[in-house]
Protein backbone atom coordinates (compact mmCIF):
# COMPACT_ATOMS: atom_id res chain seq x y z
CA UNK A 1 0.00 0.00 0.00
CA UNK A 2 1.35 3.42 -0.89
CA UNK A 3 0.74 6.42 1.25
CA UNK A 4 0.09 9.78 -0.36
CA UNK A 5 2.18 12.54 1.17
CA UNK A 6 1.01 16.10 0.64
CA UNK A 7 2.95 19.24 1.42
CA UNK A 8 1.47 21.40 4.11
CA UNK A 9 0.64 25.03 3.41
CA UNK A 10 1.13 27.31 6.35
CA UNK A 11 -0.04 30.89 6.65
CA UNK A 12 2.53 32.89 8.61
CA UNK A 13 1.04 36.26 9.56
CA UNK A 14 -0.29 38.89 8.71
CA UNK A 15 -0.60 39.26 12.48
CA UNK A 16 2.43 37.50 13.87
CA UNK A 17 4.91 39.11 16.28
CA UNK A 18 7.92 37.67 14.45
CA UNK A 19 6.72 38.98 11.08
CA UNK A 20 7.94 42.47 12.08
CA UNK A 21 4.80 44.13 10.84
CA UNK A 22 2.11 43.05 8.47
CA UNK A 23 3.64 40.32 6.37
CA UNK A 24 1.63 37.41 5.12
CA UNK A 25 4.03 34.62 4.33
CA UNK A 26 2.64 31.53 2.71
CA UNK A 27 4.97 28.63 3.42
CA UNK A 28 4.90 25.27 1.74
CA UNK A 29 6.23 22.74 4.21
CA UNK A 30 7.48 19.22 3.73
CA UNK A 31 7.45 18.03 7.29
CA UNK A 32 9.33 20.80 9.04
CA UNK A 33 11.40 21.79 6.02
CA UNK A 34 10.35 24.84 4.02
CA UNK A 35 9.95 24.06 0.31
CA UNK A 36 8.68 27.41 -0.87
CA UNK A 37 7.95 30.81 0.61
CA UNK A 38 5.60 33.30 -1.00
CA UNK A 39 5.49 36.64 0.82
CA UNK A 40 2.31 38.64 0.29
CA UNK A 41 3.05 42.29 0.91
CA UNK A 42 1.10 45.50 0.48
CA UNK A 43 -0.99 45.32 3.62
CA UNK A 44 0.52 48.63 4.69
CA UNK A 45 0.40 50.23 1.22
CA UNK A 46 -0.60 53.87 1.54
CA UNK A 47 0.16 55.15 -1.93
CA UNK A 48 3.00 57.40 -0.79
CA UNK A 49 4.26 57.99 -4.32
CA UNK A 50 0.84 59.06 -5.55
CA UNK A 51 0.40 61.38 -2.57
CA UNK A 52 3.79 62.99 -3.15
CA UNK A 53 2.83 63.78 -6.75
CA UNK A 54 -0.04 65.84 -5.34
CA UNK A 55 1.94 67.78 -2.75
CA UNK A 56 4.53 70.52 -2.96
CA UNK A 57 8.14 69.58 -2.35
CA UNK A 58 8.03 70.88 1.21
CA UNK A 59 4.78 69.08 1.99
CA UNK A 60 6.24 65.81 0.69
CA UNK A 61 8.97 65.56 3.34
CA UNK A 62 6.80 64.12 6.16
CA UNK A 63 5.84 61.18 3.96
CA UNK A 64 9.46 60.07 4.06
CA UNK A 65 9.36 59.78 7.86
CA UNK A 66 6.58 57.28 7.49
CA UNK A 67 8.51 54.92 5.22
CA UNK A 68 11.15 53.36 7.43
CA UNK A 69 9.68 54.66 10.66
CA UNK A 70 12.54 53.41 12.85
CA UNK A 71 15.08 55.72 11.19
CA UNK A 72 13.02 58.60 9.81
CA UNK A 73 15.62 61.24 9.01
CA UNK A 74 17.71 59.00 6.76
CA UNK A 75 14.87 58.93 4.26
CA UNK A 76 14.33 62.68 4.35
CA UNK A 77 18.01 63.01 3.56
CA UNK A 78 17.66 61.26 0.19
CA UNK A 79 14.78 63.51 -0.84
CA UNK A 80 16.54 66.70 0.29
CA UNK A 81 19.69 65.68 -1.62
CA UNK A 82 17.70 65.03 -4.79
CA UNK A 83 16.20 68.53 -4.76
CA UNK A 84 19.53 70.11 -3.85
CA UNK A 85 21.28 68.43 -6.76
CA UNK A 86 18.65 69.56 -9.26
CA UNK A 87 18.54 73.14 -7.98
CA UNK A 88 22.29 73.26 -7.21
CA UNK A 89 21.75 74.51 -3.67
CA UNK A 90 24.74 74.93 -1.39
CA UNK A 91 24.18 73.48 2.05
CA UNK A 92 25.88 75.38 4.89
CA UNK A 93 28.64 73.63 6.78
CA UNK A 94 26.78 73.33 10.09
CA UNK A 95 23.64 72.00 8.43
CA UNK A 96 25.64 69.21 6.79
CA UNK A 97 27.05 68.09 10.11
CA UNK A 98 23.67 68.27 11.84
CA UNK A 99 22.15 66.15 9.10
CA UNK A 100 24.92 63.56 9.15
CA UNK A 101 24.79 63.41 12.94
CA UNK A 102 21.06 62.74 12.95
CA UNK A 103 21.43 60.17 10.17
CA UNK A 104 23.91 58.30 12.35
CA UNK A 105 21.54 58.55 15.30
CA UNK A 106 18.92 57.06 12.97
CA UNK A 107 21.32 54.25 12.11
CA UNK A 108 21.77 53.42 15.78
CA UNK A 109 18.00 53.59 16.33
CA UNK A 110 17.42 51.14 13.52
CA UNK A 111 20.22 48.76 14.42
CA UNK A 112 19.24 48.60 18.10
CA UNK A 113 15.72 47.70 17.08
CA UNK A 114 16.89 45.09 14.63
CA UNK A 115 19.53 43.42 16.78
CA UNK A 116 17.33 43.23 19.85
CA UNK A 117 14.17 42.06 18.09
CA UNK A 118 16.16 39.46 16.21
CA UNK A 119 17.35 38.20 19.59
CA UNK A 120 13.75 38.29 20.78
CA UNK A 121 12.67 36.19 17.80
CA UNK A 122 15.14 33.49 18.70
CA UNK A 123 14.28 33.53 22.37
CA UNK A 124 16.25 36.22 24.22
CA UNK A 125 14.07 38.75 25.97
CA UNK A 126 16.54 40.90 27.90
CA UNK A 127 18.36 42.67 24.99
CA UNK A 128 15.17 44.31 23.81
CA UNK A 129 14.46 45.68 27.26
CA UNK A 130 17.96 47.17 27.48
CA UNK A 131 18.05 48.37 23.91
CA UNK A 132 14.70 50.11 23.94
CA UNK A 133 15.76 52.25 26.88
CA UNK A 134 18.57 53.65 24.71
CA UNK A 135 16.23 54.12 21.77
CA UNK A 136 14.02 56.23 24.00
CA UNK A 137 17.00 58.47 24.85
CA UNK A 138 17.82 58.85 21.16
CA UNK A 139 14.25 59.68 20.33
CA UNK A 140 14.26 62.48 22.89
CA UNK A 141 17.18 63.93 20.90
CA UNK A 142 14.97 63.77 17.83
CA UNK A 143 12.20 65.44 19.78
CA UNK A 144 14.39 68.24 21.06
CA UNK A 145 15.68 69.05 17.57
CA UNK A 146 12.52 68.63 15.54
CA UNK A 147 9.63 68.57 18.01
CA UNK A 148 8.69 64.99 17.35
CA UNK A 149 9.99 61.62 18.50
CA UNK A 150 9.34 59.79 15.27
CA UNK A 151 7.87 61.87 12.47
CA UNK A 152 10.59 64.45 12.47
CA UNK A 153 10.02 66.49 9.27
CA UNK A 154 13.34 68.13 10.00
CA UNK A 155 15.47 68.10 6.82
CA UNK A 156 14.84 70.70 4.16
CA UNK A 157 16.32 71.24 0.75
CA UNK A 158 19.21 73.53 1.63
CA UNK A 159 19.67 72.55 5.27
CA UNK A 160 17.52 71.73 8.24
CA UNK A 161 14.39 73.33 9.64
CA UNK A 162 15.87 74.93 12.76
CA UNK A 163 19.07 75.03 14.77
CA UNK A 164 19.72 72.64 17.64
CA UNK A 165 18.37 73.86 20.99
CA UNK A 166 20.84 74.85 23.71
CA UNK A 167 22.38 71.93 25.55
CA UNK A 168 21.48 69.25 23.03
CA UNK A 169 25.03 68.90 21.72
CA UNK A 170 26.30 68.29 25.26
CA UNK A 171 23.67 65.67 25.94
CA UNK A 172 24.44 63.83 22.70
CA UNK A 173 28.13 63.89 23.65
CA UNK A 174 27.24 62.39 27.04
CA UNK A 175 25.23 59.69 25.32
CA UNK A 176 28.26 58.84 23.15
CA UNK A 177 30.21 58.19 26.33
CA UNK A 178 27.61 55.95 27.96
CA UNK A 179 26.32 54.03 24.95
CA UNK A 180 29.41 51.86 24.18
CA UNK A 181 28.87 50.19 27.55
CA UNK A 182 25.35 49.22 26.50
CA UNK A 183 26.66 47.75 23.24
CA UNK A 184 29.13 45.77 25.34
CA UNK A 185 26.34 44.50 27.55
CA UNK A 186 24.33 43.45 24.51
CA UNK A 187 27.36 41.69 23.10
CA UNK A 188 27.97 39.90 26.39
CA UNK A 189 24.45 38.58 26.21
CA UNK A 190 24.44 37.58 22.56
CA UNK A 191 27.74 37.32 20.71
CA UNK A 192 29.02 34.18 22.41
CA UNK A 193 25.66 32.94 23.54
CA UNK A 194 25.32 29.27 22.64
CA UNK A 195 21.60 29.41 21.86
CA UNK A 196 21.89 32.60 19.83
CA UNK A 197 24.72 31.12 17.78
CA UNK A 198 22.90 27.85 17.22
CA UNK A 199 19.96 29.78 15.83
CA UNK A 200 21.96 32.13 13.60
CA UNK A 201 25.28 30.67 12.47
CA UNK A 202 25.05 29.15 8.98
CA UNK A 203 21.41 30.18 8.62
CA UNK A 204 20.31 32.14 5.58
CA UNK A 205 23.67 32.18 3.81
CA UNK A 206 23.99 34.64 0.92
CA UNK A 207 26.86 34.29 -1.53
CA UNK A 208 28.53 37.32 -3.09
CA UNK A 209 27.10 36.60 -6.52
CA UNK A 210 23.56 36.14 -5.27
CA UNK A 211 23.78 39.27 -3.16
CA UNK A 212 24.51 41.20 -6.35
CA UNK A 213 21.85 39.44 -8.41
CA UNK A 214 19.14 40.01 -5.84
CA UNK A 215 19.95 43.74 -5.56
CA UNK A 216 21.00 43.50 -1.95
CA UNK A 217 22.51 46.54 -0.30
CA UNK A 218 23.60 47.73 3.11
CA UNK A 219 24.32 45.13 5.76
CA UNK A 220 22.85 42.39 3.55
CA UNK A 221 25.62 42.81 0.99
CA UNK A 222 28.38 43.68 3.48
CA UNK A 223 27.59 40.57 5.51
CA UNK A 224 28.48 38.57 2.40
CA UNK A 225 31.89 40.18 2.11
CA UNK A 226 31.29 42.96 -0.41
CA UNK A 227 32.78 46.15 0.99
CA UNK A 228 30.24 48.54 -0.45
CA UNK A 229 28.97 51.56 1.42
CA UNK A 230 27.53 54.62 -0.29
CA UNK A 231 28.84 56.83 2.48
CA UNK A 232 32.36 55.91 1.30
CA UNK A 233 31.93 55.22 -2.40
CA UNK A 234 29.59 58.08 -3.31
CA UNK A 235 29.95 60.42 -0.33
CA UNK A 236 27.20 62.94 0.24
CA UNK A 237 27.10 65.94 2.57
CA UNK A 238 30.17 65.86 4.83
CA UNK A 239 30.88 62.13 4.90
CA UNK A 240 34.12 62.67 2.97
CA UNK A 241 35.46 64.75 5.88
CA UNK A 242 34.81 62.04 8.44
CA UNK A 243 36.73 58.90 9.20
CA UNK A 244 35.03 55.59 9.63
CA UNK A 245 35.50 51.92 8.84
CA UNK A 246 33.16 49.60 7.01
CA UNK A 247 32.60 46.33 8.84
CA UNK A 248 32.41 43.40 6.42
CA UNK A 249 31.18 39.87 7.10
CA UNK A 250 32.80 36.64 5.97
CA UNK A 251 30.17 33.93 5.67
CA UNK A 252 27.06 35.92 4.76
CA UNK A 253 24.88 34.22 7.34
CA UNK A 254 22.50 35.72 9.90
CA UNK A 255 25.22 35.77 12.55
CA UNK A 256 27.63 37.79 10.39
CA UNK A 257 24.92 40.30 9.65
CA UNK A 258 24.31 40.63 13.38
CA UNK A 259 28.04 41.25 13.95
CA UNK A 260 28.10 43.86 11.16
CA UNK A 261 25.25 45.74 12.78
CA UNK A 262 26.95 45.75 16.17
CA UNK A 263 30.17 47.07 14.61
CA UNK A 264 28.28 49.68 12.61
CA UNK A 265 26.75 51.02 15.80
CA UNK A 266 30.24 51.52 17.22
CA UNK A 267 31.30 53.32 14.02
CA UNK A 268 28.20 55.50 14.22
CA UNK A 269 29.11 56.58 17.73
CA UNK A 270 32.54 57.61 16.48
CA UNK A 271 30.93 59.49 13.56
CA UNK A 272 28.61 61.37 15.91
CA UNK A 273 31.59 62.35 18.06
CA UNK A 274 33.48 63.62 15.01
CA UNK A 275 30.43 65.61 13.89
CA UNK A 276 30.12 67.21 17.32
CA UNK A 277 33.81 68.09 17.30
CA UNK A 278 33.79 69.60 13.80
CA UNK A 279 30.47 71.38 14.04
CA UNK A 280 30.88 75.15 14.15
CA UNK A 281 28.35 77.82 14.85
CA UNK A 282 26.79 79.18 11.69
CA UNK A 283 23.75 79.18 9.43
CA UNK A 284 21.69 76.00 9.27
CA UNK A 285 19.87 76.56 6.00
CA UNK A 286 20.46 78.09 2.62
CA UNK A 287 20.27 81.88 2.46
CA UNK A 288 18.27 81.81 -0.76
CA UNK A 289 14.93 83.36 0.16
CA UNK A 290 13.27 81.52 -2.73
CA UNK A 291 13.94 78.18 -1.01
CA UNK A 292 14.34 78.72 2.74
CA UNK A 293 11.56 80.44 4.64
CA UNK A 294 12.56 83.64 6.48
CA UNK A 295 12.66 83.92 10.26
CA UNK A 296 9.71 85.32 12.18
CA UNK A 297 11.76 88.40 13.01
CA UNK A 298 12.46 89.14 9.38
CA UNK A 299 8.81 88.76 8.41
CA UNK A 300 7.90 91.52 10.85
CA UNK A 301 10.43 93.91 9.36
CA UNK A 302 10.78 93.18 5.69
CA UNK A 303 8.11 93.23 3.01
CA UNK A 304 10.21 90.96 0.78
CA UNK A 305 10.53 88.36 3.53
CA UNK A 306 6.77 88.43 4.01
CA UNK A 307 6.18 87.82 0.31
CA UNK A 308 8.72 84.99 0.31
CA UNK A 309 7.03 83.43 3.31
CA UNK A 310 3.62 83.65 1.70
CA UNK A 311 4.78 82.20 -1.61
CA UNK A 312 6.75 79.38 0.03
CA UNK A 313 3.86 78.18 2.16
CA UNK A 314 1.17 78.45 -0.49
CA UNK A 315 2.72 77.63 -3.82
CA UNK A 316 6.07 76.29 -2.62
CA UNK A 317 9.31 76.60 -4.56
CA UNK A 318 9.50 75.56 -8.17
CA UNK A 319 12.05 72.98 -9.23
CA UNK A 320 13.38 73.19 -12.81
CA UNK A 321 12.64 70.37 -15.23
CA UNK A 322 15.02 67.51 -14.59
CA UNK A 323 15.36 63.83 -13.84
CA UNK A 324 17.62 62.45 -11.14
CA UNK A 325 18.33 59.41 -9.00
CA UNK A 326 19.96 59.98 -5.63
CA UNK A 327 20.66 57.35 -3.04
CA UNK A 328 21.80 57.38 0.54
CA UNK A 329 23.11 54.62 2.75
CA UNK A 330 20.11 54.15 5.03
CA UNK A 331 20.50 51.71 7.94
CA UNK A 332 18.79 49.00 5.92
CA UNK A 333 20.66 49.56 2.68
CA UNK A 334 20.50 51.77 -0.37
CA UNK A 335 17.51 54.05 -0.08
CA UNK A 336 16.98 55.99 -3.29
CA UNK A 337 14.70 58.63 -4.72
CA UNK A 338 14.12 58.81 -8.46
CA UNK A 339 12.68 62.26 -8.92
CA UNK A 340 11.24 63.83 -12.06
CA UNK A 341 10.44 67.52 -11.81
CA UNK A 342 8.52 69.41 -14.48
CA UNK A 343 9.20 73.01 -13.49
CA UNK A 344 6.17 73.31 -11.22
CA UNK A 345 6.11 73.23 -7.44
CA UNK A 346 5.06 69.60 -7.28
CA UNK A 347 7.09 66.54 -8.31
CA UNK A 348 5.89 64.96 -11.56
CA UNK A 349 7.04 61.60 -10.33
CA UNK A 350 8.82 60.42 -7.22
CA UNK A 351 9.76 56.76 -7.20
CA UNK A 352 11.06 55.52 -3.88
CA UNK A 353 13.59 52.71 -3.93
CA UNK A 354 13.33 50.91 -0.62
CA UNK A 355 16.07 48.45 0.33
CA UNK A 356 13.67 46.17 2.21
CA UNK A 357 11.66 45.53 -0.95
CA UNK A 358 14.47 43.68 -2.70
CA UNK A 359 15.58 42.00 0.51
CA UNK A 360 12.17 40.55 1.23
CA UNK A 361 11.87 39.44 -2.37
CA UNK A 362 14.71 36.98 -1.82
CA UNK A 363 12.86 35.29 1.06
CA UNK A 364 12.09 32.26 -1.11
CA UNK A 365 15.75 31.88 -2.10
CA UNK A 366 17.00 32.35 1.48
CA UNK A 367 14.63 30.04 3.29
CA UNK A 368 14.38 27.14 0.87
CA UNK A 369 15.57 23.96 2.62
CA UNK A 370 15.66 25.54 6.08
CA UNK A 371 13.46 24.52 8.98
CA UNK A 372 10.28 26.36 9.90
CA UNK A 373 11.94 27.62 13.09
CA UNK A 374 14.57 29.41 10.99
CA UNK A 375 11.98 31.60 9.28
CA UNK A 376 11.86 34.21 12.09
CA UNK A 377 15.67 34.20 12.35
CA UNK A 378 16.13 34.89 8.63
CA UNK A 379 13.30 37.39 8.56
CA UNK A 380 14.82 39.15 11.55
CA UNK A 381 18.24 39.41 9.94
CA UNK A 382 16.76 40.85 6.71
CA UNK A 383 15.79 43.92 8.76
CA UNK A 384 12.34 44.39 7.30
CA UNK A 385 10.19 47.39 8.11
CA UNK A 386 6.87 47.41 6.34
CA UNK A 387 6.58 51.15 6.14
CA UNK A 388 9.22 51.15 3.42
CA UNK A 389 8.50 47.79 1.79
CA UNK A 390 4.85 48.65 1.12
CA UNK A 391 5.22 52.43 0.75
CA UNK B 1 35.35 52.13 -17.64
CA UNK B 2 37.17 54.48 -15.34
CA UNK B 3 35.09 57.56 -16.08
CA UNK B 4 31.69 58.29 -17.52
CA UNK B 5 32.94 59.89 -20.73
CA UNK B 6 34.86 56.73 -21.65
CA UNK B 7 31.81 54.69 -20.72
CA UNK B 8 29.62 56.80 -22.98
CA UNK B 9 32.07 56.30 -25.87
CA UNK B 10 32.31 52.59 -25.20
CA UNK B 11 28.55 52.09 -25.16
CA UNK B 12 28.08 54.16 -28.28
CA UNK B 13 30.80 52.36 -30.21
CA UNK B 14 29.87 48.82 -29.13
CA UNK B 15 26.13 49.09 -29.37
CA UNK B 16 26.00 51.76 -32.12
CA UNK B 17 22.56 51.26 -33.67
CA UNK B 18 20.89 50.09 -30.49
CA UNK B 19 21.48 53.36 -28.67
CA UNK B 20 19.25 56.32 -29.47
CA UNK B 21 20.74 58.88 -27.15
CA UNK B 22 23.25 59.13 -24.33
CA UNK B 23 23.80 61.97 -21.93
CA UNK B 24 25.87 62.57 -18.79
CA UNK B 25 24.21 64.60 -16.05
CA UNK B 26 24.52 64.65 -12.26
CA UNK B 27 27.37 62.08 -12.43
CA UNK B 28 25.04 59.56 -14.01
CA UNK B 29 24.69 58.33 -17.55
CA UNK B 30 21.25 58.49 -19.15
CA UNK B 31 20.76 56.09 -22.04
CA UNK B 32 17.75 55.90 -24.32
CA UNK B 33 17.12 52.75 -26.37
CA UNK B 34 14.35 51.04 -28.33
CA UNK B 35 12.02 48.52 -26.78
CA UNK B 36 13.26 45.70 -29.04
CA UNK B 37 16.91 46.05 -28.00
CA UNK B 38 16.28 45.80 -24.27
CA UNK B 39 17.58 42.28 -23.69
CA UNK B 40 20.69 42.76 -25.85
CA UNK B 41 21.65 46.02 -24.20
CA UNK B 42 21.09 44.73 -20.68
CA UNK B 43 23.06 41.55 -21.32
CA UNK B 44 25.90 43.66 -22.70
CA UNK B 45 26.10 46.11 -19.82
CA UNK B 46 25.82 43.34 -17.25
CA UNK B 47 28.49 41.03 -18.65
CA UNK B 48 30.99 43.27 -20.45
CA UNK B 49 34.16 43.66 -18.44
CA UNK B 50 34.33 47.41 -19.03
CA UNK B 51 30.80 48.16 -17.85
CA UNK B 52 29.86 45.54 -15.25
CA UNK B 53 26.53 46.95 -14.21
CA UNK B 54 25.95 43.98 -11.95
CA UNK B 55 23.13 45.39 -9.89
CA UNK B 56 19.62 46.31 -10.94
CA UNK B 57 18.53 48.99 -8.52
CA UNK B 58 14.97 49.54 -9.62
CA UNK B 59 12.47 49.46 -12.45
CA UNK B 60 9.82 52.11 -12.75
CA UNK B 61 7.50 53.81 -15.21
CA UNK B 62 6.68 57.43 -15.90
CA UNK B 63 3.20 58.14 -17.21
CA UNK B 64 2.70 60.88 -19.83
CA UNK B 65 -1.00 60.54 -20.72
CA UNK B 66 -0.90 63.29 -23.38
CA UNK B 67 1.81 61.56 -25.46
CA UNK B 68 1.09 58.88 -28.04
CA UNK B 69 3.87 56.77 -26.55
CA UNK B 70 2.42 57.00 -23.12
CA UNK B 71 4.78 55.14 -20.80
CA UNK B 72 8.47 55.66 -20.25
CA UNK B 73 10.01 52.53 -18.76
CA UNK B 74 13.06 53.28 -16.63
CA UNK B 75 15.74 50.88 -15.39
CA UNK B 76 18.31 51.97 -12.84
CA UNK B 77 21.64 50.14 -12.75
CA UNK B 78 24.64 50.29 -10.49
CA UNK B 79 28.18 49.12 -11.13
CA UNK B 80 30.10 48.41 -7.93
CA UNK B 81 33.30 47.85 -9.85
CA UNK B 82 33.45 51.29 -11.42
CA UNK B 83 31.17 53.09 -8.98
CA UNK B 84 28.81 54.30 -11.71
CA UNK B 85 25.09 54.59 -12.16
CA UNK B 86 23.12 54.21 -15.38
CA UNK B 87 19.55 55.21 -16.12
CA UNK B 88 18.19 53.26 -19.08
CA UNK B 89 14.85 54.18 -20.60
CA UNK B 90 12.52 53.67 -23.53
CA UNK B 91 8.99 54.64 -24.50
CA UNK B 92 6.08 52.31 -25.22
CA UNK B 93 2.43 52.65 -26.18
CA UNK B 94 -0.31 51.97 -23.71
CA UNK B 95 -1.10 48.36 -24.60
CA UNK B 96 2.34 47.16 -25.59
CA UNK B 97 3.84 44.10 -23.93
CA UNK B 98 7.52 44.29 -22.98
CA UNK B 99 10.09 41.62 -22.25
CA UNK B 100 10.77 40.62 -18.70
CA UNK B 101 14.38 40.65 -17.53
CA UNK B 102 13.87 38.24 -14.63
CA UNK B 103 16.11 35.67 -16.31
CA UNK B 104 19.01 38.15 -16.29
CA UNK B 105 18.35 39.82 -12.94
CA UNK B 106 16.29 37.74 -10.48
CA UNK B 107 15.66 40.94 -8.54
CA UNK B 108 13.49 42.19 -11.41
CA UNK B 109 10.71 39.81 -10.39
CA UNK B 110 9.00 41.97 -7.80
CA UNK B 111 9.97 45.21 -9.49
CA UNK B 112 8.13 44.15 -12.64
CA UNK B 113 5.19 42.98 -10.57
CA UNK B 114 5.06 46.42 -9.00
CA UNK B 115 5.15 48.10 -12.40
CA UNK B 116 2.36 45.81 -13.57
CA UNK B 117 0.33 46.59 -10.47
CA UNK B 118 0.84 50.35 -10.46
CA UNK B 119 0.77 51.09 -14.20
CA UNK B 120 -0.76 48.05 -15.87
CA UNK B 121 2.23 47.40 -18.12
CA UNK B 122 2.41 43.74 -19.15
CA UNK B 123 5.56 41.65 -19.22
CA UNK B 124 6.31 38.76 -21.52
CA UNK B 125 7.93 35.64 -19.96
CA UNK B 126 7.51 36.81 -16.39
CA UNK B 127 7.27 33.73 -14.12
CA UNK B 128 4.62 35.07 -11.77
CA UNK B 129 2.91 38.28 -12.87
CA UNK B 130 0.45 39.10 -10.07
CA UNK B 131 -0.50 42.27 -8.29
CA UNK B 132 1.81 42.98 -5.40
CA UNK B 133 1.09 46.13 -3.41
CA UNK B 134 -2.64 46.66 -3.85
CA UNK B 135 -5.40 44.71 -2.13
CA UNK B 136 -6.68 41.32 -3.31
CA UNK B 137 -9.28 41.99 -6.00
CA UNK B 138 -8.22 45.61 -6.57
CA UNK B 139 -9.17 47.19 -9.89
CA UNK B 140 -7.30 49.89 -11.79
CA UNK B 141 -3.70 51.05 -11.77
CA UNK B 142 -3.15 53.65 -9.06
CA UNK B 143 -0.04 55.46 -10.26
CA UNK B 144 -1.46 56.30 -13.68
CA UNK B 145 -2.06 60.02 -13.92
CA UNK B 146 -5.74 59.53 -14.74
CA UNK B 147 -6.38 57.50 -11.57
CA UNK B 148 -7.95 59.82 -8.96
CA UNK B 149 -6.03 60.46 -5.76
CA UNK B 150 -9.02 59.43 -3.69
CA UNK B 151 -9.40 56.11 -5.51
CA UNK B 152 -12.70 54.61 -6.58
CA UNK B 153 -13.80 52.61 -3.59
CA UNK B 154 -13.36 52.70 0.17
CA UNK B 155 -13.70 49.96 2.75
CA UNK B 156 -15.37 50.06 6.15
CA UNK B 157 -16.70 47.65 8.71
CA UNK B 158 -20.46 47.27 8.44
CA UNK B 159 -22.19 46.66 11.76
CA UNK B 160 -25.28 45.30 9.98
CA UNK B 161 -23.52 42.75 7.81
CA UNK B 162 -20.83 42.04 10.43
CA UNK B 163 -18.04 42.19 7.87
CA UNK B 164 -15.76 44.61 6.03
CA UNK B 165 -17.51 45.96 2.95
CA UNK B 166 -16.27 48.00 0.00
CA UNK B 167 -18.31 50.86 -1.43
CA UNK B 168 -17.77 53.82 -3.79
CA UNK B 169 -15.83 56.74 -2.32
CA UNK B 170 -17.97 59.41 -0.67
CA UNK B 171 -16.10 62.56 0.30
CA UNK B 172 -17.34 64.34 3.41
CA UNK B 173 -15.10 67.29 2.68
CA UNK B 174 -13.54 68.44 -0.53
CA UNK B 175 -9.89 67.79 -1.26
CA UNK B 176 -8.63 71.20 -2.27
CA UNK B 177 -6.07 71.14 -4.99
CA UNK B 178 -5.19 74.76 -5.67
CA UNK B 179 -3.80 75.67 -9.04
CA UNK B 180 -1.20 78.30 -8.23
CA UNK B 181 -0.25 78.86 -11.85
CA UNK B 182 -3.54 80.66 -12.61
CA UNK B 183 -5.16 81.74 -9.37
CA UNK B 184 -8.08 83.50 -11.11
CA UNK B 185 -9.81 80.45 -12.48
CA UNK B 186 -10.38 78.98 -9.06
CA UNK B 187 -10.03 75.43 -7.86
CA UNK B 188 -11.27 72.20 -9.32
CA UNK B 189 -13.24 70.45 -6.63
CA UNK B 190 -13.04 66.68 -6.81
CA UNK B 191 -16.22 66.14 -4.79
CA UNK B 192 -18.38 68.11 -7.24
CA UNK B 193 -16.89 66.21 -10.14
CA UNK B 194 -17.61 62.80 -8.66
CA UNK B 195 -21.13 63.84 -7.71
CA UNK B 196 -21.78 65.12 -11.24
CA UNK B 197 -20.52 61.82 -12.60
CA UNK B 198 -22.92 59.99 -10.32
CA UNK B 199 -25.82 62.10 -11.62
CA UNK B 200 -24.86 61.35 -15.21
CA UNK B 201 -24.81 57.67 -14.45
Amino acid sequence: MTKKIKNLNLNFGPQHPAAHGVLRLILELDGEVVEKADPHIGLLHRGTEKLIENKTYMQAVPYFDRLDYVAPMNQEHAFALAIEKIMKIEVPHRAQFIRVMFCEIGRILSHILNVTTQALDVGALTPSLWGFEERETLMTFYERASGSRLHANYFRAGGVHQDLPAGLENDIAKFCESFPKVINDLENLLTDNRIFKQRNVDIGIVTKEDALDYSFSGVMIRGSGVAWDLRKSQPYDCYDQLEFKIPVGKNGDCYDRYLCRIEEMKESISLIKQCLAKMEKGPIKSFDGKISPPSKKEIKQSMEALIHHFKLFTEGYRVPKDEIYTAVEAPKGEFGVYLISDGSSKPYKCKIRAPGFSHLQSMDYLIKGHMLADVPAVLGSLDIVFGEVDR
Amino acid sequence: MKNLIDLEKKINSELTTKINKTEIRHDQIYVEIDKEDLIDVILFIKTNKDTKFRQLIDITVVDYPEQTQRFKIVYLFLSHEFNQRMILSYFINENEVISSITSIFPAANWMEREVFDMYGVNFKDHPDLRRILTDYGFEGHPLRKDFPLTGHSEVRYSENQKKVISEPVKLEQNYRNFDYESPWEGTKYIKDQTENNDKKN
